[in-house]
């Protein structure tokens, strides 16, 4: 049973390293391109300002949406070529009046509607949209001035039919928020990368533009198992629609202050992910590339061996306790005394041991990058040691119940 | 249009470096793992030495007095090596077959040790300060494990005190011999204190009880220690 145990870890193992090898390969043959981008978009002016529609759809946002509606307006894009609809999903806070002080910007139309969920804003948004390109951007998000222009850049490509930004926590104050930054900080390096592979398998709900024949030819957005934003990147991809990343496009967000926001958004989140994966499995094919022989696949184990791994340690935490309860039991209480003498011996040099040490170092260079990248540098902060200890454990919370849910067919809830 | 190329090259190259991290890996463990051996093989061959300079020692007893016999430094090295091949089974498994030679020569050195002890003390006149405990790791002794941590609290409170551990299903005939002649039945943990066996999980009182001569050893430490306090006051 033990050898059983062993031999599955050992492949879990191999995997994660495979993953975590693969992604710096690719980082480093992306490296140049990646620097002309961020070149071109400082140097070159672009060719055209394309007409754009933001729909932003608000349900109870009455703290955040003048700061979102704010920073809409103060993109650094032409007013006549940018429309900001905003849909009010039914709010029963003050929503609707905060957003009145907008009434006379010309640049924004307002409607409200029986709440419906997400989507059915976003639908209703769609089908009043006449612009080149459509966006949409949540209600707790805020966007950098020069976000949109460094998105357009990527439309002068005309294959391309959406663009992804980059999604920054908009100034963590909390420990969970903190821990959520480097998550955030991990997102921004990784969707680059799988944007590389053609692989990006989500249009994140803050600030992901589309052009509008995504819509006409696709059709609106679905439920989805309230991961519209999800859907609709896999059934681009289903229908080998271009999808790229504008890592320079920097948008802020809003991440939940407590463990239970955090768990009831993530718990949606992979809940949503496992469903649409399933919706979507005719996806795990050789001819979607990368995403259907690696990305996808590599996104599936990821749950299942973590759920494992995490499975093995809480069994060996258990056996420890067991442990000390049975020295305890036979010998009272007592110290350990520290060993004066240090002997190597005890230093544990198993194979285990030194491929998690590793695999550990491999993640740890890899967080590096994905700081520097989001952060133009790299700085050490608590965060990075918040998130190394404290995110093994508040993950599996959501992971658990989720592949639950997915098993049992249990809804989940947003709200 | 999705670019949709496949670079296979890369798989595979990323195939070998994510092999070669592993071989390497599994390589550096299979070093220290032959290093940490060669070091109780080692220690196996000092502790053998060791005994049999004690056999020598003792073997000129007649020519010699009992003070002079020295097994104190025997006693902490049996201890270092019982520690380290407790980890080594620990990390590799008691059924690995390295594991195995190592415990049968360790039982042969410890039951040597026992016996020139016994020996030691007869012709001294002295009580034998030791304990031979036995234990099984098949999963059938549910105490085992408890026993196991109220010995090395004794051992570590007196090191005077000699623990002989053995496993009961150890293939080896000198151990079998061991358990025949003191007609220890398979009731686990047992216990061989003097010249009885007691069964089941004793606690560190009991083991008190048994062995009187701890007590004496202590009182005698305790006014050792004082003594030497007062002098350095003085």
């Amino acid at each position: 049973m033990l050898e059983i145990s062993n031999a599955v870890t050992y492949v879990f193992l191999f995997i994660s390293l495979y993953f975590e090898v693969f992604l710096l390969i690719t980082y480093f043959e992306n490296r140049t391109d990646m620097k002309k981008e961020t070149q071109n978009l400082f140097e070159k002016k672009l060719k055209k300002f394309p007409t754009v529609t933001i729909i932003v759809p608000c349900w109870n946002e009455e703290k955040t949406i003048t700061k979102t509606l704010n920073s809409l307006l103060n993109l650094d894009y032409p007013k006549n070529k940018l429309s900001i609809m905003i849909i009010d999903d039914g709010s029963t806070d003050n929503t609707w009046n905060v957003i009145q002080k907008f009434k006379n910007k010309k640049q924004i139309q307002m409607f409200r509607k029986e709440n419906g969920g997400k989507y059915t804003a976003l639908n209703f948004g769609l089908s009043r949209v006449q612009s080149e390109l459509i966006g949409c951007l949540d209600a707790d998000s805020y966007v950098h001035k020069d976000a949109l222009k460094n998105i357009i850049y990527y439309f002068e490509d005309k294959e391309t039919m959406s663009v992804t930004p980059s999604v920054k926590v908009w100034k963590p104050k909390k420990i969970i928020q903190m821990i959520q930054k480097v998550e955030y900080d991990w997102g921004v390096f990784i969707r680059k990368m799988f944007s590389y592979l053609g692989a990006i398998y989500v249009t994140p709900g803050p600030f992901s533009i589309f052009r509008k024949e995504v819509f006409e030819n696709l059709g609106g957005y679905r439920h989805a198992y309230q991961t519209e934003d999800m859907e609709l990147a896999v059934r681009m991809q289903s229908n080998h629609y271009k999808i790229v990343n504008a890592h320079e496009a920097v948008v802020y967000t809003v991440a939940p202050d407590t463990v239970k926001k955090l768990y009831k958004q993530r718990l949606r989140w992979t809940y949503g992910f496992i469903k649409n994966v399933i919706d979507y499995k005719h996806l795990f094919k050789r001819e979607y590339g990368n995403l259907g022989i690696f990305v996808l696949p590599l996104a599936s184990i990821s749950i299942v061996s973590a759920l494992y791994i995490i499975s093995i340690a809480i069994i060996n935490l258990a056996f420890q306790i067991f442990d000390f309860y049975s020295k305890w039991s036979a010998i009272g209480f007592e110290l350990t005394k520290p060993h004066l003498n240090f002997d190597w011996f005890f230093i544990n040099t198993s194979f285990m041991t030194i491929i998690s040490i590793v695999s550990f170092m491999g993640i740890l260079a890899l967080l590096f990058i994905a700081r520097k990248m989001a952060e133009k540098k790299f700085a050490f902060s608590m965060d990075l040691v918040y998130f190394l200890t404290l995110y093994a454990f508040i993950s599996p919370l959501w992971m658990f119940k989720a592949v639950y849910n997915a098993i049992f067919s249990v809804k989940t809830y947003w709200r | 249009m999705q670019n949709r190329k496949i670079d296979w090259k890369k798989y595979i190259y990323t195939f070998f470096i994510t092999a070669i991290i592993f071989g390497t890996a599994i390589f550096i463990s299979n070093y220290f793992s032959q290093k940490k051996l060669a070091e109780i093989r080692s220690i196996q061959d000092t502790i053998s030495i060791d005994i049999l300079s004690s056999e020598t020692q003792f073997s000129l007893l007649e020519e010699l007095s009992c003070k002079d016999v020295t097994t104190e430094v025997l006693s902490k090295e049996l201890g270092n090596l019982e520690e380290k091949l407790a980890y080594t089974e620990k990390d590799r498994g008691s059924t690995d077959s390295e594991v195995q030679t190592l415990k049968r020569y360790y039982s042969l050195l410890q039951i040597k040790d026992y016996l020139l002890m016994t020996k030691i003390s007869q012709k001294c006149d002295k009580t034998p300060i030791s304990i031979v405990y036995f234990y099984s790791n098949k999963g059938d002794c549910e105490d085992c494990e408890k026993a196991g941590y109220v010995l090395t609290k004794m051992r570590q409170d007196y090191p005077e005190l000699r623990v002989y551990a053995f496993d009961y299903n150890l293939d080896i005939s000198a151990v079998q011999t061991l358990i025949s002649i003191n007609k220890v039945e398979n009731k686990l943990p047992a216990l061989i204190i003097g010249e009885k066996v007691y069964y089941g999980f004793q606690t560190i009182e009991d083991l008190n009880k048994y062995l009187p001569e701890l007590e004496e050893l202590r009182k005698l430490k305790n006014a050792t220690s004082t003594q030497a306090t007062t002098t350095k006051i003085k």
